[in-house]
């Protein structure tokens, strides 16, 4: 039974279809939807949202963050930002996880938010240096 | 009465200035196409986090509550966000967005409150100056750009974050020209914090929502993202309503011109006539004296 898949950016609506498995970046580690989930609230870290169908993947789509919401029947995902791995830059994202780090380098260790905030930029560049790599 | 050629020369200026308007408004046409489906495109986006906001907002409260979500607790100071044009010729655009931030802060000061300006746009600066100034301390322009992004109103959005999060202001309220049709454009003026919390979603008409990792931590990075989106559509809206009332302005201005031309010429052939009424009575008077 497929569960409808909605993709959206601020700027636009990225996609928006049915698809049999969806796995997701979460906050707390990658997770598969299926038809018939429970309703759920998910943050995401930066990482690639798959659409699978038949065990394959079919689709997916680095995101560099954001939120997904989970009801029954759909998946709607919130992404700051989101671009097919196919058109990354492996250098663009070495050099954004470069900066990254030199980021967490330079922020207070006192200011908890801050070090919080580069700790998840770093990571988000990680994900997209692996998606580019996959590629 | 004004010579012949004074009056080709003022024909001839009316006439330029005609085509300059009117090549202005088909350009203001195309630009507000553009910025209409743009702010299309950003819908969605809008309507699944205020759903997604109303979910979690009716699960938090009390003293732990986020400060973008209720506030600081007091209304003493007041932050503005006056979103305008860059560029003028656009009617009274830009004047109307100043004249209401103006009247906003008046009545907050009346109160007892204290104002701060932060206009978006360089018109809105220019006009609020003239009264405000000590009110405004730095203030953004895209002045040069050729469209707006999220990334722009992503970074408006951290500026007033830190500034609520600090404590420096308590309510923020953002004034701009809500696109409503190409004739006609409603300064509005949205409260962004304490964020209005929407109805709750339609997830949570199903029953218990499990949110991952925390309602706190993901409303922590949810009401950001949701001041930035409404920031965002303001934006954009006010970008629409800047090319229609540019383009209505400038039909104005075209037909106008037209008038004027039509005026002129008549003038001018009346001028003409004369003329030759003139040199024919010179003339038949002057055979006659012989």
């Amino acid at each position: 039974m497929p569960i409808d898949l909605e993709i959206v950016s601020p700027e636009k609506m990225l996609f928006a279809a049915p698809v049999e498995m969806v796995t997701l970046p979460a906050a707390e580690g990658e997770m598969g939807v299926l038809a018939q989930h429970a309703p759920m609230l998910v943050l995401l870290r930066g990482g690639t949202v798959r659409t699978w169908a038949g065990g394959k993947v079919v689709q997916s789509l680095y995101v560099s963050g954001g939120f997904a919401e989970i009801t029954p029947t759909k998946v709607t995902v919130l992404a700051n930002a989101a671009t097919p791995p196919a058109e990354l830059s492996r250098a663009a994202a070495e050099r954004q996880l470069a900066d990254a780090q030199s980021a967490y380098t330079a922020a207070d260790k006192n200011d908890v938010a801050a070090t919080s905030a580069a700790l998840d930029a770093i990571q988000s560049a990680q994900a997209m240096v692996e998606a580019a790599q996959a590629a | 009465m004004p010579s012949l050629k004074s009056l080709r020369m003022r024909i001839n200026s009316v006439k330029s200035t005609q085509k300059i308007t009117s090549a202005m408004k088909m350009v203001a046409a195309s630009k507000l196409r553009r910025a209409q489906s743009q702010a299309e495109a950003a819908r969605p986006y809008a309507v699944r986090m205020e759903r997604m906001l109303g979910t979690l907002a009716a699960s938090v409260s009390g003293p732990l509550a986020p400060r973008l979500l209720v506030g600081t607790g007091k209304e003493q100071t007041h932050l503005l966000l006056p979103v305008t044009a860059d560029r003028g010729l656009a009617g009274a655009f830009n004047t109307n967005i100043g004249r209401l931030t103006r009247n906003i802060a008046r009545r907050l000061e009346a109160d007892g409150r204290t104002v701060r300006i932060l206009p978006v746009g360089r018109k809105g600066r220019d006009y609020l100056r003239r009264e405000l100034a000590s009110r405004i301390g730095e203030d953004i322009s895209f002045a040069g750009r050729k469209s707006i992004g999220y990334a722009d109103a992503a970074a408006i959005a951290q500026r007033v974050t830190a500034l609520v999060e600090s404590g420096e202001v308590d309510v923020v309220t953002v004034i701009y020209n809500r696109f409503h049709s190409v004739i006609s454009q409603i300064p509005t003026e949205t409260r962004l914090v304490p964020a209005p919390v929407p109805e709750a979603g339609s997830v949570a008409a199903g029953g218990v929502v499990e949110v991952e990792p925390e309602e706190t931590e993901v409303l922590a990075r949810l009401l950001p993202q949701n001041l930035a989106v409404q920031i965002y559509r303001a934006l954009l809206e006010s970008a629409a309503g800047e090319h229609g009332a540019r383009m209505t302005a400038m039909d104005n201005a075209t037909r106008n011109a037209g008038d004027m031309i039509k005026r002129l010429t008549l003038n001018y052939n009346r001028a003409r006539q004369a003329n030759i009424t003139k040199e024919l009575i010179e003339i038949i008077s002057g055979a006659e004296a012989v």
